[in-house]
């Protein structure tokens, strides 16, 4: 039941993440937008409930067999693969080191300019972070309400 | 008789759901155990290995993928609900993500226009079509999320998945030795790097290396997927409105 009761909660995101793309016509996928809104709601809950903890480790545990069917799908492109196969294979390749390298520099450079070596005191940031979430929160609803 | 019974359980067979979710299912669990006994071989990843089986399964019986997905399509729907799951590990960074959230973010935002530029700029200078050029685009996202966008943006989903898988793959694979020759010591950093390009084949190759630059790839991994969502149709129309 456990189970269940996560997946309900997962499902009603996505439910949610859907009519709200929809509705506002925005260009992020449905579920994206439904994983922002559950991030939200958990930083403003402040902890996991245990039935969706239950159903993300049990569905994010073979999160690879999900992408399975869709591999798959590459056979309906063998044609465009070989045609196009040494574009692929070479953006591929050098897009993957581009981005290596560009994001560790960019990390490297910005922890020197800042100098951040993780010591910065955690407890109070944490207050405020979630206090202005709440805040955030708050106004959101009394827009809302404003609206409706 | 037994033969125009045979024929018409493989008429049966071939059009019924059952069938492309059994093998979907029997060809994971083989790869996965392959998988494991080569201590987690990026060239062996288990969606390499069973969409091999399964093509090979496909062309060998004449088997168009419509009817494969027929079936399979119930273990493609839960990539939905997946994603939205995303969101707890991401939460249980959180403690990290305040911690560097600067650099985390100029790093993310850069990195993440980076990975579409290059693929986009590099496969339109080698000649390749419009669709196979938005279809590279979100390769460097976990793949429920990269096929979504890949959508979104005129790619084709499917050929999407694959570019991520063998992204990931690659990643794994050349990450750590580039990393290495870069001489990089700190471990967020490097798991950082290897999360955004290599999303979760990458940060299953970091946590075999330190479980400190496994969590800093999951979390970059994480941040990156919603980073990626949210910039990449914005910076394709502002791309295609060069063209």
């Amino acid at each position: 039941m456990i189970f269940i009761n996560g997946l309900t909660i997962l499902l009603l995101y996505q439910l949610m993440g859907e009519v709200t793309v929809r509705w506002l016509d925005l260009p992020v996928p449905g579920p994206v937008l439904a994983m922002i809104m559950l991030f939200i709601s958990l930083v403003v809950k402040g902890s996991t409930p245990s039935s969706l903890q239950s159903s993300a480790n049990t569905i994010l545990s073979h999160l690879s067999l999900l992408f399975i069917p869709a591999g798959v799908g590459i056979m309906v492109h063998f044609e465009r693969l070989q045609n196009e196969w040494l574009p692929i294979t070479i953006a591929v390749i050098l897009s993957t080191v581009i981005t290596l390298i560009f994001s560790a520099a960019v990390m490297l450079t910005m922890n020197k300019l800042f100098n951040f070596s993780g010591d910065s005191p955690e407890k109070p940031e944490e207050c405020s972070a979630v206090k202005s979430l709440e805040q955030l929160q708050k106004e959101l609803i009394e827009n809302e309400s404003d609206h409706g | 008789m037994a033969k125009e019974n045979l024929t018409e359980i493989w008429v049966y067979l071939s059009a019924s759901p059952l069938t492309g979710l059994t093998i979907t299912l029997m060809a994971y669990s083989f790869a996965h155990r392959i998988y494991q006994a080569s201590n987690s071989n990026p060239l062996l990843h288990p969606v390499l290995v069973s969409a091999t089986l399964l093509i090979s399964f496909l062309l060998l019986t004449n088997t168009s993928y419509e009817d494969y997905f027929t079936g399979s399509q119930y273990i493609h729907f839960i990539l939905g609900p997946a994603t939205v799951a995303l969101a707890i590990p991401m939460y249980q960074q959180m403690s990290k993500i305040k911690k560097l959230w600067l650099p985390i973010m100029v790093t993310m935002i850069s990195g993440v226009c980076v990975a579409a530029i290059s693929s986009i700029f590099i496969s339109r200078f080698l000649g390749a079509s419009l669709e196979t050029q938005m279809s590279l685009a979100p390769k460097s996202v976990t793949a429920p999320v990269a096929m979504g966008i890949s959508e979104k943006i005129g790619g084709l989903p499917s050929l999407t998945a694959a570019l991520v898988v063998i992204t990931g793959i690659l990643g794994a694979i050349m990450g750590t030795k580039i990393l290495h020759l870069l001489k990089l010591k700190d471990h967020s950093i490097k798991g950082i790097a290897m999360g955004i390009t290599a999303h979760g084949i990458g940060t299953a190759r970091a946590f075999q290396v330190s479980s400190e630059m496994g969590a800093f790839s999951g979390l970059a991994m994480a941040l990156a997927t919603f980073t990626t969502a949210f910039i990449l149709p914005y910076l394709v129309k502002w791309i295609g409105s060069y063209y």
